[in-house]
């Protein structure tokens, strides 16, 4: 049997090839070692002040503004005052019921509305959606003296249920942007085959709709819950004390006495704790439905 | 009892007509499929019947009762989709019992309804498994128990063997042909696979751009095709079309002479052709066959061989042309044939495109699938 020219070349230059195989798979090996680095640098950036302030919030008054150290005694003295000064549980109550009420009125506005706007869309739907979301541009301090004389006026000055409205209008457009994109998703053959059966709008959204994008409703509600929490610009301004959050409770330890760092951190940590603990806890569900429909 | 009229229906999306005025009519257990290239209107069409879009103008009637203005579930019907549209978050028994819960039939008597349902279609095994465990054809078995569960007047079916595999498409083919006979249900069915259309139908409805080109029985459309389009749509191979050129006619039909100068005479009505008329020829691959005397002749550009049958492509004038030919014909690429046509099985179309009326009909025009149903009974 004859070798062919090409098929002699081929077998000459294997080695060659081999070489260059393995010099591309040690490349390879070196770019990924360098992406997991950066990786790691960003989130260790992001996470260190939220760790320093743990750290601090274990200190005493002295420890915290000397040299900045690792090595110290932990003492739960910053929060065992914290606590004697302020109420923890009534700030942290207020906060999930006005995080979680504010999730509960926005999604059930929400949920019709986003309806509407994807399985029964108009021209001007999209032009909608984007002047719903516009709102979000503005700075919030813009309207806060006509809302806090109108919340004065009406009574709803440093009460739960006017921050509740409050964080609901706040987040209305983000969480029905969010639904429409997931109810986007959900094939319009389904809700068609429901109608033949012989569901009405409402059965159709409890029995079909509601069940079948359900990860995209927990996700934005979670998203919601998250934003709401953390809030501080209109908690800060439309309460006092009866309707403070956690937020209000952080603030009230950085004014009167000057900056106490170690109680300012231990109250700051049990502020946040919840929310972190929560996020934590759904961050499968939250990552699941805030990338869900992101790849068609 | 199930019947539907069509009259003068219309459908626009703004200043686009995309229905312009069907009128139909489809009788009690018939099964009717409505066929054409895709966008011709047929899915809308469907959905205008089953109350998914609204209706422009006309009327829809179903047992001498107007429902344009009724709900999807008003109208007594049932739909199988395409996609086959089921819950995904359900078990098969509840797919197919939804309908009946909405209604507010008791679990006991849905349970029982489902199951007749599922034993028509061997869904017994799966009725506790959600959709995505199931196959395509158990899919749409189960899209299809969904419908007979309902017990409707009319049978809605949009494309709904189309997401199958060949194979499969066969067998489905066969069983809602089955289920047609033992329901003894009205059925329509859209597709644009023209041999679902010829296999499955009792009457064929052929659209194109929103009006309905024909109407008529499978072997009425293969045989007497109203007009080119038709003529075109209905069968496979395509059929081949000459540009010919009249010369005279009379009460025998009308002679025309074919590519090469031979003159033909095609048995059809030609009162109104005048010499010198230019006129198409349509005829059907399987009616070209190979003759040394043939009036036609051309060289062979590809040869396609299937086995039991061979499919010469040769190119005349410009266009290519089919014949499909005896299995063990031994040309190849390049060979001068000739070939010619019983005139009888020729067609003859005008500048419209319009078909000139064929002096005898086909003696299988009016066959229907009941028809073929009769006859195998009385050979048991």
């Amino acid at each position: 049997m004859t070798t062919s020219p090409s098929t002699a070349s081929a077998i000459r230059s294997a080695p060659a090839a081999a070489e260059r195989g393995a010099a591309a798979q040690r490349a390879q090996r070196w770019r990924k070692l360098g992406i997991t680095l950066l990786g790691w640098g960003v989130a260790l950036t992001i996470f260190f002040p939220i760790f320093w302030m743990i750290l601090t919030g274990f200190k005493t008054e002295a420890e915290a503004i000397a040299d900045p150290s690792l090595i110290f005694t932990p003492t739960l003295d910053s929060y065992v005052e914290v606590q004697e000064r302020a109420d923890y549980i009534k700030f942290a109550w207020n906060s999930v019921v006005v995080s979680f009420g504010s999730t509960l009125l926005a999604l059930l506005i929400a949920i019709p509305s986003a309806y509407a706007m994807a399985f029964l869309p108009t021209k001007r739907t999209k032009g909608t959606l984007l002047w719903m979301l516009s709102t979000k541009m503005l700075p919030s301090v813009g309207v806060l003296v006509p809302i806090y004389l109108l919340f004065r006026d009406i009574g709803l000055l440093d009460t739960r249920l006017g921050l509740t409205i409050v964080y609901t209008l706040m987040n209305l457009p983000i969480v029905v942007w969010m639904l429409y994109t997931f109810f986007k998703d959900l094939p319009k053959d389904i809700l068609e085959a429901g109608r033949m059966d012989g569901a009405g709008t409402l059965q159709e959204v409890w029995y079909l709709l509601l069940p079948l994008t359900l990860p995209g409703i927990a996700s934005t509600g979670l998203l919601s819950v998250i934003l709401s929490w953390n809030e501080a610009f209109w908690s800060l301004n439309l309460t006092t004390s009866q309707a403070a959050p956690l937020t209000a409770y952080i603030a009230s330890f950085s004014s009167p006495e000057g900056l106490f760092w170690a109680k300012l951190s231990a109250a700051s940590t049990m502020a946040i704790a919840p929310i972190l603990i929560f996020g934590w806890l759904t961050q499968k569900q939250m990552v699941r439905g805030l990338t869900f429909g992101a790849v068609k | 009892m199930a019947t539907l009229n069509l009259h003068q229906v219309t459908k626009s999306f703004g200043d686009t007509h995309v229905i312009k005025g069907v009128d139909l009519v489809v009788k009690d257990q018939e099964f009717v499929v409505f066929v054409g290239p895709s966008g011709c209107g047929k899915s809308t069409l469907l959905r205008m019947i089953a109350g998914l879009e609204s209706t422009s103008g006309g009327d829809i009637v179903i047992d001498d009762q107007r429902v344009n203005e009724l709900g999807p579930a008003e109208r007594g019907l049932a739909m199988v989709f395409q996609s086959y549209a089921l819950y995904p978050h359900m078990t098969v028994e509840d797919n197919m019992g939804f309908s009946l819960k909405l209604a507010g039939v008791s679990q006991q008597e849905r349970r029982q309804k489902v199951l007749e349902a599922a034993k028509i279609l061997q869904l017994e095994p799966l009725l506790e498994r959600k959709p995505k465990a199931l196959s395509g054809g158990q899919r749409q078995r189960v899209a299809i128990g969904r419908a007979i569960v309902r017990n409707p007047s009319i049978f809605l079916f949009d494309e709904p063997l189309s997401n199958l595999d060949a194979a499969l498409r066969v067998q489905m083919r066969i069983e809602l042909a089955r289920l047609h006979e033992e329901l003894k249900a009205t059925m329509i069915y859209v597709t644009h696979d023209q041999i679902e259309a010829m296999t499955m139908a009792d009457k064929i409805v052929v659209l194109q751009g929103g009006v309905v080109e024909q109407v008529g029985s499978p072997m009425e459309l293969y045989h007497h095709p109203r007009n080119r389009f038709v003529a075109g749509f209905i069968g496979s191979p395509k059929m081949n079309f000459l540009k010919v050129e009249a010369r005279s006619s009379d009460a025998q039909g009308v002679t025309v002479t074919v590519p090469g100068g031979e003159s033909v005479k095609v048995p059809v009505e030609g009162d109104a052709i005048t010499a010198g008329q230019a006129l198409e020829l349509g005829i059907r691959p399987e009616h070209l066959m190979l003759d040394d005397q043939g009036p036609l002749a051309a060289r062979v550009s590809v040869i396609e061989r299937l086995g039991g049958q061979t499919s010469l492509y040769v190119e005349m004038d410009g266009e290519l042309l089919t014949l499909m030919v005896d299995g063990d014909v031994g040309h190849r690429v390049g060979d001068r044939i000739r070939f010619g046509f019983a005139p009888s099985r020729a067609h003859l179309f005008d500048e419209q495109g319009l078909a000139l009326a064929g002096l005898e009909r086909h003696p299988l025009a009016s066959l229907t699938r009941q028809d073929n149903r009769a006859a195998s009974t009385a050979d048991a």
